[in-house]
């Protein structure tokens, strides 16, 4: 297994985000993590890439138990994750964010640093070509000069994707990677996610839109309320009952908690 | 080495404050240090009068050489980093500027209570051995460093973790580890400024070392800028002359840093000198400047 979960717990004051998930995943190919709003998705995201840490329960990545490892360990071992709220480094170059990204790749020292010795500058120059490489990939290589602040939305959400690539994560996971952008860039993303996972890279992906979740995904897990309610194959999910009940709920609970408010509102209203 | 007649006379007129200039410009940088990967340490007033007064016990007393006194003066105030910053430095940052500013008041009243460190008196005829050259090389090189260290994985680093901890740490990058190691090249700058500035006034006292300088310190990088090594010292350098020019408006004097600070921080939010340094070595961007 390329990535294992046992009993994974988290919990917040008043509520379990993540409730006792045990998760199995495969290396290769396409994973989608689906669920409701609020399901605890990228809770889990966090816990495994260690942004956060378990109330209960481990996590081990190709074999090794990472439970306690902060979070630039588990990077160097061979994960690498996007943000549902992107996190760029805004005042950076393009350029910059995805060598920041090959961070844990490089290891000059300091001294060789400072004197600019031939190791050093051969470490730069293939660390640029390959963030240069990873630019391409996602269609940015362009770019290259800006500053990460000034691209539009759905550019800075490749850029995420590059800054993750760069560091060829055995394990890529992205938090709502099509967020925001429109239909034609959502055809583009899917096809680049294909790629991706096509260079043997294994990727688990949280996302809202169940055409691009369907169409790309090789197995599927659904949490809702923190739990693990249910996994198989896309064709699997669209029939279980269980999934649809969780998804009606959610949205009969949105419906009933807009339509109450109205209530609220007529009710406290200007007297006539 | 000669210099001609009219230069040594302007070195000789105005020789402390050419001196104050190399000072203040290696305090900005240890400022810089910090502050440029998102750390707010007020300690490097305190950190610098640990430089002072170790640098003239060892040539007063221990009679040292200056080429040892320089590099000996900056063990203790790493030691004083490292005690500070182990266990802060994890904490969120407000807590490493609280115990920074109790680290200059406990210094603050050891120096005064302690008879040989000299109290309230201070330490008096320190050997003027701090030559003016020893100063400015000695910035230039930390400068030197500093661009080059900030053209690389390191500077990519500080300005990522400046931006975001969150995901700089998701980028691989040990984030408490670079801060503590900031926080101690913070403290080789400043004691060495401290050392410094001991051997070349002749007197230390110990409240050169509190509150006060610690924010005049931060105020060098505020005005200045931390978007480059170079902008700390254009804002050291700005504060430490604009008040010789006002030699006959002492009350003016006074009030100037605090004015200063306040039009800098409205008026000039990237500093003096805001540009953003390249984080890649020269001439491997290509044109990505
Ligand atoms: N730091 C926190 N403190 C308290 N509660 C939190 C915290 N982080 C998340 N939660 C709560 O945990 C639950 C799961 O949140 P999470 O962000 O993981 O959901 P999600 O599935 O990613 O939702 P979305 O689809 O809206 O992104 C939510 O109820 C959220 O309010
Ligand atoms: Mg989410």
């Amino acid at each position: 297994m390329l990535l294992e979960t046992n009993g994974l717990t988290r919990r917040y004051a008043g509520l379990v985000a993540v409730d006792n998930v045990d998760l199995a995943l495969k290396p290769g190919g396409i994973h989608a993590l689906i669920g409701p709003n609020g399901a605890g998705k990228t809770t889990l995201f966090n816990l495994l890439t260690g942004l956060v840490m378990p109330s209960e329960g481990q996590v081990r990545f190709q074999g090794t138990d990472i439970t306690a490892l902060p979070a630039h360990r588990r990077t160097a071992l061979g994960m690498a994750r996007t943000f549902q709220n992107i996190r760029l480094f805004r005042s950076m170059s393009v350029l910059e964010n995805v060598l920041t990204g090959a961070h844990s790749k490089l290891s000059t020292g300091l001294l060789p640093t400072v004197l600019r010795l031939k190791s050093f500058r051969a470490e730069e120059r293939a660390a640029v070509a390959q963030a240069r490489a990873a630019l391409e990939l996602v269609g940015l290589e362009a770019q290259a000069a800006l500053p990460a602040g000034s691209l539009p939305y759905g550019d800075q959400r490749l850029l995420e994707i590059a800054r993750a690539l760069v560091s060829r994560p055995a394990l890529l996971l992205l938090d709502e990677p099509a967020a925001g952008m429109n239909p034609a860039e959502t055809v583009q993303l899917a096809a680049l996610v294909r790629r991706i996972a096509q260079t043997g890279t294994t990727v688990l992906l949280v996302e809202h839109d169940m055409g691009f979740v369907m169409g790309l995904s090789d197995s599927i897990t659904v949490l809702n309320f923190g739990r693990k309610i249910f996994e198989g194959t896309p064709a699997e999910v669209r029939a279980a009952p269980v999934v649809v009940e969780a998804y009606l709920g959610a949205r009969l609970a949105a419906r009933l908690r807009a339509s109450h408010a109205a209530t609220l509102e007529v009710a406290d209203g200007p007297r006539a | 080495m000669t210099l001609p007649a009219w230069l040594d006379d302007l070195l000789w007129t105005y020789q402390t404050l050419i001196h104050s200039l190399g000072i203040n410009g290696l305090l900005a940088l240890a400022m810089y240090v910090v502050l440029a990967c998102g750390q707010l340490s007020l300690g490097q007033a305190a950190f610098m009068g640990l430089g002072a007064y170790s640098g003239a016990l060892l040539t007063m007393k221990a009679g040292l050489p200056f080429y040892l006194v320089l590099p000996a003066s900056c063990v203790a105030p790493v030691a004083f980093a490292l005690i500070i910053g182990v266990p802060t430095l994890r904490l969120s940052g407000v807590y490493l500027a609280i115990a920074t500013i109790g680290l200059g008041e406990v210094l603050r009243s050891a120096y005064l209570n302690i008879d040989a460190l000299g109290g309230a008196l201070g330490l008096n005829g320190i050997p003027e051995r701090a030559e003016t050259w020893m100063i400015f090389a000695l910035l230039a090189l930390s400068l030197t460093a500093l661009v080059l260290v900030g053209r690389s994985r390191f500077g990519r680093a500080m300005e990522a973790m400046r931006e975001d901890p969150t995901a700089a740490a998701a980028m691989g990058i040990d984030v408490a580890r670079y801060h503590l190691a900031a926080l101690v090249t913070s403290a080789v700058l400043a004691g060495i400024a401290g050392c410094l500035a001991a051997h070349q006034s002749s007197f230390i006292g110990p409240n050169e070392y509190g509150f006060e300088p610690a924010v005049t310190i931060l105020s060098f990088a505020l005005l200045g800028g931390i978007g480059n090594p170079f902008a700390p010292i254009a804002g050291a350098w700005f504060l430490t002359l604009l008040p010789e020019l006002m030699r006959d408006l002492p009350e003016l004097r006074l009030a100037l840093n605090g004015i200063i600070i306040v039009l800098a921080v409205l008026f000039l939010p990237h500093g003096l000198l805001g540009w953003r340094m390249r984080r890649t070595p020269e001439k491997l961007a290509g044109g990505a400047r």
